[in-house]
């Protein structure tokens, strides 16, 4: 293996991208809104075409906010067809998502086809190529730099905003009779998302952004029962995924006698790996410890609450 | 009662929270209360004034909407038509002198917090914004849950705690918010013995110091014997007023109507009085 600079920032990006979306993603995990993730990250891709059409550029900042103002709109949609509909939430979502998904690809085949917009590129991302496109002099990818704006801004809030962000996603009725809108913090959960989404889009694609939302958090679950111990832990997992990802794309293929394959794919992989470990070998929730517990007949929860305690 | 509505001062706590209450005003004042699911009511045309300082039981049949009368109150749900005020103002501006113990069942038990942390929570509205919790307001969570009995078991992770000790922990939040008026979801279900032996006690002595508790609860058997205030409730209110004199067969014939199970069961309850 030849590992060159370019394999220290294609490791960087996606480090900094799969750590920005699993400090949000733990969020959705707790709040049981694991699709919403899923939802905004293809939602926001009207958001993006318009902001595109109007602005007439790429630049970053009415793409951000295109996204956002396209996340907003998919919570909100899907919460008044959930409740003016008399539907399941995750039935509205499903209407929502796919709907704006489709309005987004038809505007760019139509209006921006003749420029590099690239559907494909949306969904699956160029991580191998961020480290050709710098800011300056400087050296630095601007992918980077991108990813890790939004990792310092999610990292901020959550820390500014911890008790509120667990307040709201443990008891949303408590928060709002204490005078701490659950919609406020609901919304800007979601706009973190919308947000995170974009930065990512084009280094690693929507395709990623939905597994790194989700399986480190689900990961961290599994090893920690503590809110902050969970940030920490998916933080790490994200960014091991994205170490053991690249790694694997370079390697993995060779010993089938290929070429390397894409780096996000092994990410999402690779996080994928690193759940199932947990699953498997977590000492509290891992399947073989529980095996090992049920065998035997003490169980000290159990003992106390016969007990009454 | 349309006097006390003419009393509600939309501009005067605006600059700054009052932290007083008027002890003039009743804790719970409902005046024609109607709030409906998809159109169809839930509660109908609803008057409540509930006195200062009594211990109120809220007892009905399934879907007498009951949960939703205490939602009601804290604006958790909207209303179709109707004033609701607390100590004379609404509940908006009167929050510090609210505590909520939802239904046990509203929340995921395998939250990762702890015992500790969620009684902490109760201090939210005291810190405000950003503010994180401070040493003190973290020694007295751990008061609170010695006061439910379960001080020992602070920095247990929520999951671990037996359903008795879940219960346990919302009312050690409840506690935690000093509130003058507390309205209970269903403390008492599915809790064990001596649980349900604390909370009683812990009614007892918030009773004691003068404040006001608005309970649901489903067990006729100790009704009268847990609350001196009785609110029937199916829809609309029944009867409200003392227990001794509220809770009578024919009062009770009006709530539950034809379920026969359940009237057999306040029969047996009324002869328990009696005797």
């Amino acid at each position: 293996m030849n590992w060159t600079s370019f394999d220290t920032w294609i490791v960087v990006v996606g480090a900094l991208c799969a750590v920005a979306c699993a400090l949000p993603g733990c969020f959705l995990v707790l709040r049981k809104m694991s699709m919403m993730g899923d939802a905004i990250s293809h939602a926001v891709l009207p958001g993006l075409a318009i902001a595109f059409l109007i602005t007439g550029t790429r630049a970053s900042v009415p793409m951000f906010f295109g996204a956002a103002i396209a996340g907003v709109l998919t919570a909100l949609f899907t919460q008044w067809i959930a409740r003016f509909g008399n539907v399941d939430r995750g039935a509205a979502m499903g209407i929502v998502f796919t709907t704006l998904f489709a309005i987004g690809l038809i505007m760019i085949r139509q209006a921006a086809d003749h420029v590099d917009l690239d559907p494909g590129c949306v969904l699956y991302g160029a991580l191998e190529m961020t480290p050709l496109d710098t800011v300056g002099q400087t050296g630095i990818p601007r992918a980077a730099i991108v990813n890790g704006g939004a990792l310092l801004a999610n990292l901020l809030i959550i820390l500014v905003l911890f008790k509120e962000f667990r307040l709201g996603a443990f008891d949303g009725a408590l928060a709002d009779t204490l005078g701490f809108s659950s919609q406020f913090l609901h919304y800007l959960l979601m706009t973190m998302v919308a947000v995170t989404t974009v930065a990512a889009f084009e280094s690693v694609g929507s395709i990623i952004v939905i597994a790194m939302l989700i399986v480190p958090p689900a990961t961290a679950l599994l090893l920690t029962r503590k809110l902050p111990a969970m940030l920490i832990i998916a933080s790490i997992t994200a960014a091991a995924s994205a170490l053991i990802g690249h790694v694997g794309a370079l390697i993995v293929p060779g010993w089938f006698g290929m070429d390397a394959t894409t780096t996000s794919g092994m990410i999402a992989l690779a996080a994928g790996i690193l759940f199932t470990l947990a699953w498997l070998f977590s000492p509290t929730e891992g399947i073989v410890v529980k095996k090992l517990r049920s065998r035997e007949l003490a169980d000290p929860v159990f003992e106390e609450s016969l007990a009454g305690k | 009662m349309n006097q006390l509505f003419k009393r509600l001062s939309p501009a005067g706590d605006a600059a700054g929270e009052d932290l007083s209450f008027h002890p003039d005003d009743a804790p719970l004042a409902i005046h024609d209360l109607t709030v409906a699911y998809h159109r169809k009511p839930v509660l109908w045309d609803v008057d409540l004034d509930i006195p200062d300082g009594k211990l109120v039981g809220v007892v009905g049949p399934n879907g007498a909407g009951k949960s939703t009368l205490i939602k009601a109150c804290l604006d958790l749900i909207p209303r179709a038509s109707g004033e609701i005020g607390i100590y004379g103002k609404p509940y908006r501006e009167q929050r510090h002198l609210v505590a909520y113990v939802p239904q046990r069942e509203s929340v995921d038990w395998d939250f990762p917090v702890s015992a500790l942390d969620v009684v902490a929570m109760g201090a939210y509205r005291r810190l405000g914004w950003f503010r994180r919790v401070t040493k003190e307001e973290s020694e007295k969570a751990r008061d609170c849950l010695d006061q439910v009995g379960i001080g020992h078991l602070a920095d247990r992770q929520i999951s671990q705690l037996s359903g008795g000790q879940q219960q346990r922990v919302f009312l050690a939040r409840a506690l935690m918010q000093d509130a003058e008026l507390y309205l209970m979801d269903e403390p008492f279900a599915a809790v064990d013995a001596a649980t349900e032996e604390a909370i009683v006690s812990l009614l007892r002595t918030l009773s004691e110091k003068g404040k006001t508790c608005l309970v649901v609860h489903h067990d006729l058997a100790t009704v009268t014997t847990y609350f001196d205030w009785l609110v029937l409730l199916n829809m609309r209110v029944v009867a409200s007023g003392p227990s001794e004199t509220t809770f009578t067969r024919e009062n009770l014939q009006k709530t539950y109507g034809g379920k026969l199970s359940l009237l057999e069961k306040a029969a047996e309850a009324l002869k328990h009085t009696v005797d």
